[in-house]
């Protein structure tokens, strides 16, 4: 099936084009328009996404994969993203995430069989006066416990 | 101490365009306006003395004059709102209490370089930030603080929210440049720098949140109060973020020169659970470890950090105790910079992984005598060897580590295990 966005999307997509000096700046709004909609960026999003903006495929491919918030790969719902760097792992990021391993019973970089969860580690957030954090999807939960953890992803549908 | 940057941020409704008008705001680009040209504005900026917060420290006005007047390009200025130097985390309390503070500032600067289209480039992460900045950029428009003729001024601006995407490198501001450009973000050579050649190839000037923010007040209250604040070079206050083993945690505007001791044990309420402290990075990640016997008569100011080997960087400070395993520290940064290297330059994509992986086994109770002067050899080989300062970023930290700490890393080679844990 070929990938399109749809009417409203298309809207979107004009109206980012036409709020940049240069069409090309638009590259990184029109990659999110494109995983709101299609879920992941798979190869024939790339596709489109290089008809759209008059640009190779190959130079789609190269941002996608530059930067850590485009997924080429269905996720869960639920994108569990727990910070592992110093001032987090000072305050015990690792227990965090080990209780989040033990209560889905997956391993990083893999998704809950229901397709709710999928489990990662990233980098520091710019959240570490309130460590050890996580982000789930678009939100920050912080001062994280491994009690709380647990009440917070029960909570998450 | 007098607050600055975080004077707004406990009011109600600070975030609000009514809010942040009945602190005073946007008085400052209504001066501007009305009573200075950019020649002039660019001179009071000069006079406070404020240097960039961003990790560089170099003069702001200084900076905005190197911008070519005569350039018939289009000018950008463009807030860097990326932060993502780990233990840094002072912009993103600034956009998410006081957004309009970062409007009016990037304004100002964009004013003084005669640009009529800026942006703010907001790390991807921070999505709820990226929410209130653009509720306020509306506001601001709403009201006629941006778009044409700006309050009857006859000036012309519109200021873009762009969202990065996930990559500390967009931070560096050549990275950040081609990411805003619609590429990677991959750092370019300098010179030619961003002032003659930057976004689009256009003059371009880029500012941290923090340096951005402190012009309102800087305006309406005078470039000599301002630089009446701090010690001989490092003017007025600086926001500094404490994570790590102390008992308040948090974000701090103290006026530069405050001793460094003092803010740990005092301001910060000292060390948690008891503990000795046994090292800080006093700087963000990047920047090299002091043991906790070196921080006697350090202030809190650029030469002070620089005279004691270290750097004021961005502001972060990661306080680490008594029970801190240092090798697993380390290890914990190099995997940072391995994780985080663009790739472009093969001193700093290998290097960095080669640090990490043999970092990795010493913790790991694999390491192997010459493991560490391998590292420091590796380490000497990226600085002032890339096209970007993250080469020189990404190798200091374990090389101050294994300095500093040098017996902790020996027994780990020597026992096969971690002594610490
Ligand atoms: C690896 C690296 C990462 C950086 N990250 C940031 C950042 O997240 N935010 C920032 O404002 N400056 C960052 N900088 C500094 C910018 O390159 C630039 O100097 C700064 O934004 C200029 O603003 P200022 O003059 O107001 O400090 C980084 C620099 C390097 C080398
Ligand atoms: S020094 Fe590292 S981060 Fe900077 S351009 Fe080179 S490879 Fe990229
Ligand atoms: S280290 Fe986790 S948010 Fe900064």
């Amino acid at each position: 099936m070929a990938v399109k966005f749809s009417d409203e999307s298309l809207k979107k997509f004009e109206a980012i084009v036409a709020r940049y000096p240069q069409k090309n700046a638009a590259m990184l709004p029109v990659l999110y328009l494109a995983q709101q909609e299609f879920g992941y960026i798979s190869p024939e999003v790339m596709e489109y996404v290089s008809q759209i903006m008059d640009v190779p495929v190959a130079r789609v491919l190269g941002v996608v994969t530059f930067y850590t918030m485009f997924n080429t790969k269905p996720i869960g719902r639920h994108h569990i993203q727990v910070c592992r760097t110093l001032p987090c792992a000072l305050a015990g990021a690792e227990r965090i995430t080990g209780a989040i391993k033990e209560k889905l019973k997956i391993g990083l970089g893999e998704t809950t069989p229901d397709g709710r969860f999928t489990l990662s580690e990233v980098e520091c957030l710019a959240s570490c006066g309130t460590a050890p954090m996580m982000q789930v999807n678009d939100d920050y939960y912080e001062n994280l416990t491994e009690k709380n953890v647990g009440e917070l992803l029960d909570r998450l549908k | 101490m007098e607050k600055i940057l975080l004077r707004n941020i406990d009011a109600p409704d600070s975030q609000t365009l009514e809010g942040y008008r009945a602190c005073g705001g946007y008085r400052a680009l209504e001066k501007v306006l009305r009573e200075m040209t950019p020649e002039k504005l660019i001179d009071e900026v000069k006079a406070s003395g404020l240097r960039g917060r961003g990790g560089a420290g170099f003069p702001t006005g200084m900076k905005w004059s190197f911008v070519p007047k005569d350039n018939p390009k289009p000018k950008y200025v463009v807030c860097n709102a990326d932060e993502s130097e780990p233990g840094t985390f002072k912009d993103r309390l600034l956009i998410e209490k006081d957004p309009h503070a970062i409007v009016e500032g990037t304004i100002i600067a964009a004013y003084a370089i005669r640009s009529h289209t800026s942006f703010i480039y907001i790390r991807g992460e921070m999505f709820y930030g990226a929410q209130v900045l653009q509720r306020a950029l509306d506001e601001a428009a709403g009201a006629g603080y941006l778009g044409k003729n700006v309050l009857g001024s006859g000036y012309d601006i519109d200021l873009i929210l762009h969202r990065g995407a996930g990559a500390y490198i967009c931070g560096e501001e050549t990275g950040l440049l081609s990411s805003l450009e619609g590429g990677k973000g991959w750092p370019k050579i300098k010179p030619p720098f961003p002032a003659t050649h930057g976004l689009f190839g256009c003059p371009t000037v880029v500012n941290n949140v923090e340096t951005l923010a402190a012009l309102p007040w800087i305006i309406t209250e005078g470039a000599a109060r301002y630089a009446a604040i701090g010690t001989e070079k490092s003017k007025g206050t600086k926001l500094f973020c404490v994570s790590g083993h102390v008992k308040k945690p948090g974000v701090y505007e103290v006026d530069m020169g405050y001793p460094f001791k003092k803010f740990l044990e005092e301001d910060c309420g000292g060390m948690a659970n008891g503990r000795k402290l046994k090292g800080v990075i006093p700087g963000g990640a990047s920047m090299p470890v002091l043991r906790a016997d070196e921080l006697d008569g350090i202030t809190m100011d650029y030469e002070s950090f620089q005279a004691a080997g270290t750097l004021l960087g961005s502001g972060g400070v990661i306080v680490m105790d008594e029970s801190t395993c240092m090798v697993r520290a380390a290890w914990n940064l190099s995997r940072f910079f391995a994780h985080e290297s663009c790739g472009q330059c093969s001193p700093c994509r290998e290097g960095c992984h080669w640090i990490e992986k043999i970092l990795n086994r010493v913790e790991h109770g694999a390491g192997k005598p010459g493991d560490l002067e391998k590292i420091l050899s590796v380490s000497g080989n990226i600085g002032g060897n890339t096209i970007c300062p993250f080469g020189d970023a990404a190798s200091w930290p374990p090389a101050a580590f294994i300095k500093k700490y040098r017996g902790e890393f020996d027994e780990h080679i020597a026992a096969g295990k971690c002594t610490i844990h």
